[in-house]
């Protein structure tokens, strides 16, 4: 038996059953996107001074990876408009850009941008103990010009073998570069571009250390939303990749042969799951990334 | 969209559907490069110190705090226009049926609802 309104309109929706389908899909993605973002303003709104971190993550990699999904909105888009004019070459083309595109996203944040926050290190000073590293932290001026302190020393931990063995008294952090000179009014905002850990390597004591973690979920409320949201977002990339992968292979070309216009729905519905993904990045950059 | 009419029987009508979806697909270009070039002025106003803007040309001053509150708000306004542009042209809600658009008020609804409650949550003096 075939599967009924895959086409033509139901009289009672006045809508093939896929569009309204993934309509109530989305509805509940929005919640599901919905708590986790509800959670990510709770946690901020209730960090304490200096505990929300600002300018951790790579803003020209994030703009990069941004443009790449708005570009795969665009192409998909394309792709299904060629179908509806009944084009396959251009069909398939554009489908194999969106695939791409959709690869490339992944890529980066899995091998690029993940990978460097684990090998980064954070080093929480005790209260007690941040008038010790005032040369590092520079909050005498902070405090006069009202801003948050800093309570967190970062950069490339030189000596791991200290973490494990408690002989070793202090950490040894090639120093991120805000470190280096904390009293540069150019650093009380976060850089544009991604500069590495200098060469300046800072001396802390452990008994000077309330806590030191690499830049995971585990650091921070910010890095655990991080993870968690641009995780779910990134499976979400992924699902997509697969569907359309599918729609891409020869399987699809002779459904194609067939009925061109249930192949145009399917692509129609599969690309509103992925403007969805789209739309969700929209804000998680910004958020995650710039503010 | 509406459905294509059926090409074996008429290629005539047929031709003016598919004349009438490229000039769809030159909007779709248009918004595809507005939403690049917003993402690009997202990221240049995520520089531009609000607190101090604002402070100078309304004549207040305006704490760090709450500079770092303005330049939230005005980074969500261009995240909402563009977000705008995504569900209004790539996901064809600029013209719906009206059953989605009944789903998405229900939608609307309820997020509001989750939000409200976080707030909640946030605001509740017995705990703070």
């Amino acid at each position: 038996m075939e599967i009924p309104y895959t086409i033509s309109t139901r009289p009672d929706t006045g809508l093939w059953n896929a569009k309204i389908g993934i309509w109530l899909f989305l509805a509940s993605e929005v919640m599901l996107f919905g708590g986790l973002f509800s959670a990510y303003v709770f946690l901020r709104l209730d960090a304490q001074p200096g505990e929300w971190p600002h300018g951790l993550l790579n803003v020209p990699v994030g703009t990069m990876n941004t443009a790449i999904l708005i570009m795969s909105s665009v192409t998909v888009v394309l792709a299904w408009a060629a179908l509806k004019m009944r084009r396959y070459g251009a069909y398939w083309w554009y489908m194999l850009a969106t695939i791409m595109c959709g690869i490339i996203f992944l890529f980066v944040k899995l091998y690029y941008e993940w990978p460097q926050k684990f090998e980064h290190y954070g080093i929480f000073i005790k209260p007690a103990a941040l008038e010790k590293y005032e040369q590092y932290l520079g909050n005498n001026r902070r405090s006069e010009k009202g801003i948050e302190p800093r309570i967190e020393i970062s950069g490339h931990l030189h000596n791991p073998e200290a973490l494990k063995d408690a002989n070793i008294k202090e950490y040894e952090i090639g120093l991120d570069p805000v470190y280096v000179d904390p009293n540069n009014p150019a650093n009380d905002r976060p850089h544009f571009l991604y500069v590495p850990p200098t060469d300046h390597v800072a001396k802390i004591e452990k008994e000077d250390v309330e806590r030191i973690d690499s830049f995971g979920p585990w650091h921070s409320a910010y890095f655990a939303s991080y993870f968690t949201i641009t995780g779910l977002h990134g499976a979400h990339v992924l699902a997509g990749v697969l569907v359309f992968i599918y729609m891409w292979l020869p399987v699809s070309k002779k459904l194609y042969q067939r009925n061109p216009e249930h192949l145009a729905n399917r692509v129609e519905v599969s690309g509103l799951f992925w403007h969805f993904v789209d739309l969700v990045w929209i804000f998680v950059f910004p958020l995650f990334y710039l503010l | 969209m509406n459905n294509p009419p059926d090409v074996a029987q008429d290629p005539k009508e047929y031709e003016e559907y598919a004349h009438g979806v490229q000039k769809h697909v030159r909007g779709y270009l248009m918004v595809g490069a507005l939403l690049l070039t917003f993402t690009a002025v997202t990221v240049a106003l995520s520089y531009v110190d609000f607190g101090a803007l604002f402070s100078r040309i309304f004549r207040v001053n305006l704490s760090p705090a709450q500079g770092g509150k303005a330049n939230i708000t005005v980074a969500l306004l261009v995240a909402m226009f563009k977000a705008g542009l995504v569900a209004a042209v790539f996901m064809h809600l600029a013209a719906e049926k009206r059953l989605i658009y009944r789903v998405l008020i229900f939608t609307g609804f309820f997020v509001f609802a989750l939000f409200w409650l976080t707030y909640l949550a946030w605001y509740n003096p017995i705990v703070r």
